[in-house]
């Protein structure tokens, strides 16, 4: 009993750190880049993304030993893409607004890599309540990736962040430049912060490396 | 001069990777070399194409008459899932050269949201058959352009220092920023041809 939950929180953990979609598996690129000028289109963006992993994780890992191995790929599509509408059609009706702005991605959400990469290497070999855990720890790791890349372009595209009614106030003096917001500033904003995060890591496992010596 | 503005909008103005964000997985991933990304270009050009003449068609005489559209997303991807498989299967049986040059490269263009995206474009902007087809296929040549150019400059990456912390995805990302850049240079030509 104890070990299993050790394994559901290491289920969801994983997500956030080795597992991390964007950061250290790089999937999901096409979201993670064209809906993040501004924190809250990431974060919707990631609410969607969450709910539809969930549902195809849970139904995935509930079927998996009722589909046939050879015909999976199509009955995972089947599975991913009935949440997709119901998140389409939720957030037509209830958020028109943020629905025009994240466009073609929310019924792209269906070929997001993540979600695939998530059904066939966890959800179809590992039971329900693990995969859920699988589901949330992805999902909430990819919204936090969107909404800190959706920020810094946010910030340095606007001089500001807004979310819901609370706008971050603008810095004196800061110059935003509105190319942050376009294409090129989205695909050096990431590459900028992968870079730093391999700088990081380095960092870290030079630290290990001699303090093991001195030990 | 409508063809020309889709033409001109789908290679260049509104390029896939550089200015809609369509197909990253795959432009990151099959781009370290010249023959592969060749390869995959062809394959995207045949798939995308096919597949936007085909979702069309299906759009135009069968959802809207029916008034399923909210079925779109669910009905478009079984298309071109099982559309991909055919080719493969067909391929594999009559064209076994041509099977053996792309073959590898066929299972991975389901993911490739370029596909989904250029039938969901294609829809949006209300095109009927035919200017879907030509705009699919406009489409997949300018990410067939994008990947070429870029697979050239990875390729000269083997020949230079590249400082530790670049390496790989970061500084695959930073050129495709600068590449992304120069294209936006295009954005506002021809205004009065591209919608």
């Amino acid at each position: 009993m104890n070990k299993n939950k050790a394994s559901l929180g290491y289920d969801f953990i994983k997500g956030f750190i080795q597992e991390n979609p964007t950061f250290s598996l790089a999937v999901g690129m096409c979201p993670t880049l064209a809906v993040t000028t501004s924190l809250v289109n990431g974060f919707w963006m990631g609410v969607a993304v969450i709910f539809v992993l969930t549902f195809s994780n849970v139904f995935v890992s509930l079927l998996r030993k009722v589909i046939p191995d050879e015909i999976r790929i199509p009955v995972f599509i089947i599975l991913i893409a009935t949440p997709v509408v119901i998140v389409e059609l939720v957030m037509k009706a209830y958020m028109p607004a943020m629905y025009n702005i994240l466009g073609i991605f929310v019924p792209l959400i269906v070929v997001n890599c993540i979600i695939f990469h998530r059904a066939e290497a966890f959800a179809y070999r590992n039971p329900v309540l693990n995969s859920a855990m699988d589901a949330l720890g992805s999902g909430m790791a990819f919204t936090l990736n969107l909404m800190l890349i959706g920020g810094i372009r946010e910030f340095l595209g606007t001089g500001q962040i807004a979310f819901g009614s609370a706008v971050f106030p603008k810095v004196p003096l800061f110059e935003p430049a509105a190319v942050m917001l376009t294409p090129p500033g989205g695909f050096i904003t990431l590459g900028a912060l992968m870079a730093l995060l391999n700088i990081a890591v380095a960092r870290a496992s030079k630290r290990k490396k001699s303090e093991s010596q001195v030990g | 001069m409508e063809v020309l503005g889709i033409i001109l909008a789908g290679v260049l103005i509104n390029n896939f990777v550089f200015m809609q964000y369509l197909g990253l997985c795959p432009f990151l991933g099959v781009s370290k070399d010249l023959n592969m990304a060749t390869g995959m270009s062809g394959a995207v050009i045949f798939v995308i194409t096919v597949a936007s003449t085909v979702t069309a068609a299906l759009e135009q005489y069968v959802l809207k008459p029916l008034e399923l559209e909210y079925l779109r997303t669910i009905v478009y991807i079984l298309v071109i899932a099982s559309f991909v498989q055919l080719v493969e299967i067909f391929m594999k049986k009559t064209l076994p050269g041509l099977y053996q040059a792309l073959g590898i490269y066929l299972p991975l263009i389901t993911t490739n949201c370029a596909v989904l995206g250029a039938a969901m474009l294609n829809v949006t902007k209300s095109y009927g058959v035919v200017l879907s087809t030509l705009s699919g296929f406009a489409g997949a040549v300018g990410w067939s352009l994008a990947i070429i150019i870029f697979a050239g400059i990875r390729e000269r990456w083997k020949l230079m220092d590249i400082p530790a912390t670049l390496d790989g995805f970061p500084l695959a990302l930073i050129s495709t920023g600068l590449m992304s850049l120069a294209f936006l240079g295009f954005s506002g030509l021809f205004a009065n041809l591209v919608k």
